[in-house]
């Protein structure tokens, strides 16, 4: 028993060295935990949503052959830099700290940050209307950091590992805001869940933590995979594939110079 | 308490060496800049830790009793619901049970208008009452198992004989049953509590900051990942080690048989 | 009106949980599946770990039983999410760095790879304590009997020591393994596609958190209720022949 044991670790173990990539496949990450309208997993296990095509899109057309890996959100940056992925797409902004761990395409798209409160709740996006409040944001996002530098008045910054549990501590009214994505929002207080809430305003814009709209990651001096990106990102925007795809799952474009 | 002679020995002084080296090694060639920055939040976050711990830990205790008791001598409407209640807690992971307290109770809420307007409101908004019951439970659901065997391994005959000399029932389980149960578990108490110590970090999952959360906003903030979670494992360790030299230590006080 | 109701509520769980979309119950079995894969695998390397650390911590020299002895304490008192995230980053970039030194390229880690490997390790540090007890506690004179005839050492192991202590590894087996299938639930939080994940994505996705996580608790426990059997036959099973030993798992 034993004997076949090891047989058996020995017979995995040339497996693992012998099942190395070719050159050609690209694993592309994504946030494993739902990110609806972007990418979430239906309920026949498959990933579906805007995002999703799109990484679709720029992968045909720029002749790569793309794997769609899901990883922890909260270690995107590790699993790249640690290349149990080759690059990331998972609306994922490019700002400057994140610049300084890994390299970015160019961007895909690009909405702003707003506020979203209970219906009820006379709140405006500026620091002084949120002082003494709880707002909720998501882990290891530019919201979190603008949270942490411009809400310094608010009760308490509750920290979430997925969007859509802030979401649902906005309904079960555990907090009173929350800092996101204003697509993802949008589409959240459509659902039954978020028709408690609605979208209070953009925040005040800060480049520098908000970054210029989202990317695709690759690791730092990967320059070839993020050439062929750009001209995929490129190429979808130029014969309007991106905008086809956009206009199946949002009223108005979400990319702009 | 530790032996000179039996750290001096060569091979021994070889491997300290070696992890002199390798911790010298971190210290020069890790990034720990993020330090400074980052202790005060850590050092709040270790307090939350512990401060989780001891109550979750008490209050787990003081549940395990009517627990084991209930399983060893209750009658069936008691010793059943106690049984069930063991075998639930034991036989589900504890992460899920931190979630379904939080998130499922959570999505509870906007259906029972009222709780919005009571005096607990305050307090069901935040998450350590959640952590704290989850992880209460789960100490109670293991401890008191093992209390079961411990009040069923106390000799009849002591209780006969307390019993002839007309020992009220509630002094002879204060003088004779519990003390004696509690000196047969008390070998356990400290791997318990290290394995208690071991589920603290899961409460990070729904917003509690303590010392892993910490950890996690160092990764988020700054993208250092290795560094943060080596000084987590360290601190663990220490927590570790002294409650084990603790329990030790009360073992040494409680006279032998 | 209530009872009504209630159907109601049952009925709309019902069909978020039936196996066919739009019902996420297949999900779920497939969480379950994987969860018990990497539950399986790392009990296995788990085992083959301990079985090794148990020699070692016995029979090894000085610096073999100094390695494991900090081994076997530096897992079992840092927490498993902890060493999760540890091993799988700083594993995954290891084994990478190595495999490209050697000029193989990068190696593919499937989630379930890794997922054994971490939750392996872990449970090795466990499996070397239980198995070295139950070593242990084999009566010396069966192993010295067996040397004195010039039995080979491997064979040893195999004939006399593995099949005398099983009996008293049994229980504590039976428990790592139940830690096994529980701390896969952990892996959801590195993002592999278990039971616990598969759940947290459903319920997210329909908010039924309440519905989906009893639902996955029940599973567990189910799991956890019939290795509760199966490890009742193979505990009887190794125990076959043997005097009662009433306690002896203590």
């Amino acid at each position: 028993m034993i004997k076949r044991n090891l047989i058996a670790a020995g017979v995995a173990a040339t497996m693992l060295s012998a099942g190395t990539v070719s050159a050609e496949e690209v694993k592309i990450g994504i946030a494993a935990e739902p990110y609806p309208p972007f990418a979430s997993l239906d309920s026949s296990g498959t990933w579906v949503g805007w995002e999703i095509e799109v990484i679709d899109a720029v992968c045909s057309a720029a002749e790569l052959d793309c794997v769609i890996t899901p990883v922890a959100w909260d270690g995107i940056i590790p699993s790249l830099t640690g290349q149990q992925i080759d690059a990331l797409m998972a609306s994922m902004s490019i700002t400057e700290e994140r610049l300084k761990t890994i390299d970015f395409s160019d961007p895909y798209y690009n909405t702003p940050a707003v506020i979203v409160a209970d219906k009820s709740m006379d709140i405006e996006p500026t620091p002084e209307s949120l002082a003494g409040k709880i707002i909720g944001v998501q882990a290891s996002t530019i919201h979190q950091a603008y949270a942490n530098e411009h809400f310094k008045d608010a009760a308490e910054i509750r920290v979430y590992q997925t969007q859509d549990e802030a979401n649902q501590d906005l309904f079960a009214g555990r907090i009173d805001a929350i800092q996101a994505d204003s697509i993802a929002m949008a589409d959240f207080v459509a659902t039954d869940t978020g028709a408690c809430c609605e979208i209070k305003g953009p925040v005040a814009n800060d480049v520098a933590i908000l970054g210029r709209g989202v990317g695709a990651g690759v690791r730092k001096g990967d320059d070839a995979l993020r050439e062929k990106l750009n001209a995929g990102i490129a190429a979808i925007l130029a014969d309007g594939t991106h905008e086809e795809i956009t206009s199946r799952y949002f009223t108005t474009s979400i990319y702009s110079e | 308490m530790m032996n000179w002679r039996a750290l001096m020995q060569p091979h021994r002084i070889v491997l300290m060496a070696l992890f002199a080296a390798f911790v010298i090694w971190c210290a020069l060639s890790l990034r720990w800049d993020w330090i400074p920055t980052y202790a005060p939040l850590a050092l709040e976050g270790l307090w939350r830790t512990i401060w989780l711990l001891v109550v979750t830990t008490v209050l787990g205790f003081l549940l395990a009793i009517p627990l084991g008791l209930a399983q060893a001598i209750g009658p069936w409407y008691l010793s059943v619901p106690a049984r069930v209640f063991c075998t639930i807690i034991r036989g589900t992971p504890i992460l899920l049970q931190i979630w379904l307290l939080y998130y499922g109770l959570g999505s509870l809420f906007p259906q029972v208008p009222w709780i919005r307007g009571s005096e607990l409101w305050p307090y069901l908004r935040q998450a350590w009452p959640y952590a704290v019951l989850a992880l209460t439970l789960s100490y109670a659901g293991y401890e008191g198992e093992i209390m079961r065997g411990a009040f069923a391994s106390v000799k009849k005959g002591q209780l006969e004989a307390a019993q002839s000399f007309g020992m009220p029932r509630f002094t002879m389980f204060r003088r004779i049953w519990l003390p004696q149960a509690i000196r047969s578990v008390l070998p356990t108490l400290g791997g318990e509590t290290i394995l208690q110590l071991k589920a603290t970090p899961l409460v990070a999952t729904i917003t509690v900051v303590e010392i892993y959360a910490v950890s996690s906003r160092v990764r988020a903030d700054t993208f250092v990942v290795y560094e943060p979670l080596l000084l987590l494992a360290l601190i663990y360790l220490i927590i570790a080690g002294l409650i084990s030299l603790l329990f030790r230590h009360i073992e040494l006080q409680v006279p032998a048989r | 009106m209530e009872a009504l109701l209630e159907s109601l509520g049952l009925a709309q769980s019902l069909e978020l949980l039936s196996l066919t979309p739009p019902g996420w119950g297949g999900n779920l079995l497939r969480g379950l599946v994987h969860s018990l894969q990497i539950a399986l695998g790392a009990f296995g390397f788990g085992l083959i770990i301990g079985l090794f650390g148990a020699y070692g911590k016995l029979y090894g020299g000085p610096v073999t039983r100094d390695l494991l002895a900090i081994y076997t304490t530096v897992m079992r008192a840092v927490p498993e999410l902890v060493l999760i995230l540890i091993l799988y980053y700083v594993g995954t970039d290891l084994i990478n760095q190595a495999a490209q030194a050697m000029g193989y390229g990068r190696v593919e880690i499937s989630g379930v790879v890794a997922g054994i490997w971490v939750l392996g390790i872990v449970q090795g540090a466990y499996a070397t304590e239980v198995l070295r007890g139950a070593i242990q506690a084999v009566p010396s004179g069966q192993i010295e009997a067996a040397r004195s005839f010039g039995m080979p050492p491997f064979k040893l192991m195999r004939r006399v020591t593995i099949p005398a202590m099983m009996s008293f590894a049994t229980p504590g087996l039976a428990n790592l393994w139940l830690i096994a299938t529980k701390d896969t639930a952990l892996l959801a939080i590195v993002g592999f596609s278990e039971l616990t994940l598969e759940t947290r994505q459903a319920a997210a996705s329909t908010r039924a958190y309440f519905t989906f996580f009893l639902a996955a608790g029940a599973l567990y426990l189910i799991v956890t209720l019939c290795s509760g059997v199966v490890f009742g036959r193979i505990e009887k099973w190794a125990r076959r022949g043997q005097p009662s030993l009433k306690g002896a798992s203590r």
